[in-house]
């Protein structure tokens, strides 16, 4: 299974607030913060658990940022790792039940 | 210190309920009471100890504010030196509707519903004063507030905050002030929500300074973020990495996800409420025609 074909969801363990063009977001479990630059923001507004990161990148990312599927692609598994690692968004290889998100 | 700090681990169970046990008030005892208002809340404390009220009083001084009608009451039970496990971190967490708080030096319960509390410690101001501060920032979690490791000050009916980490020049900063200033702290600034804008405090907390700050209050004009430097420089500090820098500074001592959160969203909304500065500083009294 590709990475891009996988399923990205926010924990419910998180506060996040949008301020200005960047998103900042705690996990509440240990108050790691993170802020987010404008196409990491755009991530983690989509990643509702039930649409594919595919999609998420080719109609979110690449729409509205001058940058291939595949740069896109690269970018994105670097960012959902890190952020995957500290619990502060879910992976999986099928959707994620709202109950377990954000 | 200090960024949000959640220091209780699950299993290590502590002994204060064996010492509350083991204490308690004996009747005939003559009890007292010292109604210490911080940051507009007053909170009685009671004890059989007269000794221990001049302690109180000399030790807060302004803040000691008989006439207050108390919100909250503690009853101060007095134990030897030396019962407690004096190299134990401060823990705060919620048991069955009450907050349990303890450090090496003390142990304290508290059910804010029925507004009572009970703190085990010895004769010393510094338990107290660590028991009133983590108290107040659980009430200030509630109501958008939150201490904030800074100093403040004052001036021209205008607060301003200097926060940073330890030797970033709190106290440096309030050393310099000229007279027209007045010193709310130079450790722990006392930031409340007062109808829709953020109000500073006076506290009785202070820091290498020595000397509690006056008590008063006055509407946060701006927040620097404090660097010793070749020269005097103000930059503004963009709102996340604000948030980010605040939040590390911010006195939070609780293992509470609900209350975690709650502290992240008034730095979120103070920060989109107030002005967030880098100050860059040589450490003279030049840096105070920056000021206000």
């Amino acid at each position: 299974m590709q990475f891009t074909d996988k399923y990205v969801a926010k924990s419910s363990h998180i506060a996040s607030r949008m301020l200005g063009d960047e998103s900042i977001i705690m996990s509440s479990v240990d108050s790691t913060l993170f802020a987010l630059n404008p196409t990491g923001t755009v991530i983690w507004e989509a990643a509702d658990g039930t649409t594919p990161l595919s999609r998420i990148l080719e109609e979110k990312v690449c729409a509205e940022f001058d940058v291939t599927f595949e740069q896109a692609s690269i970018d994105a598994k670097e960012f959902i790792d890190k952020l995957a690692e500290h619990g502060i968004l879910l992976v999986s290889d099928l959707p994620i039940p709202s109950k377990e998100v954000s | 210190m200090t960024e949000i700090r959640t220091v209780r681990t699950v299993g290590d169970e502590p002994n204060c309920s064996k010492i509350m046990l083991r204490m308690g008030l004996s009747s005939g005892d003559t009890s007292h009471v010292v109604i210490i208002e911080i940051g507009g809340i007053p909170i009685a404390l009671q004890t059989t100890d007269a000794g221990f009220v001049n302690l109180l009083q000399d030790r807060y001084g302004d803040y000691v504010n008989s006439g207050a009608t108390p919100e909250f009451e503690f009853s101060v039970d007095l134990v030897p030196p030396g019962m407690f496990n004096a190299d134990a971190d401060a823990e705060v967490w919620l048991q069955d509707g009450e907050w349990r708080i303890e450090r090496g030096d003390f142990c304290a319960n508290w059910n804010p519903e029925k507004r009572l509390g009970q703190i085990h410690q010895s004769a010393n101001p510094f338990s107290i004063d660590s028991v009133l501060r983590i108290v107040h920032t659980l009430l200030l979690a509630r109501a958008g507030g939150f201490l904030l490791h800074a100093s403040s000050a004052v001036r021209n009916g205008n607060a301003f905050l200097f926060s940073g980490l330890s030797e970033a020049g709190k106290t440096t900063i309030a050393q310099l002030a000229p007279p027209d200033v007045a010193l709310l702290t130079d450790e722990a600034s006392y930031v409340r929500k007062v109808g829709g804008n953020y109000v500073a405090y006076g506290t009785p907390f202070a820091g290498e300074l020595g000397k509690p700050g006056e008590n008063i209050a006055a509407p946060i004009r701006a927040v620097y973020l404090l660097e010793k430097a070749a020269e005097n420089r103000i930059d503004r500090v963009e709102p996340a990495e604000a948030v980010r820098r605040l939040m590390r500074n911010i006195l939070f001592f609780a293992h509470d996800e609900e209350l975690v959160r709650l502290v992240f969203e008034s730095a979120c909304a103070f920060v989109a409420a107030v002005p967030v500065f880098q100050l860059s500083f040589f450490p003279d009294q030049r840096v105070w025609e920056l000021i206000g």
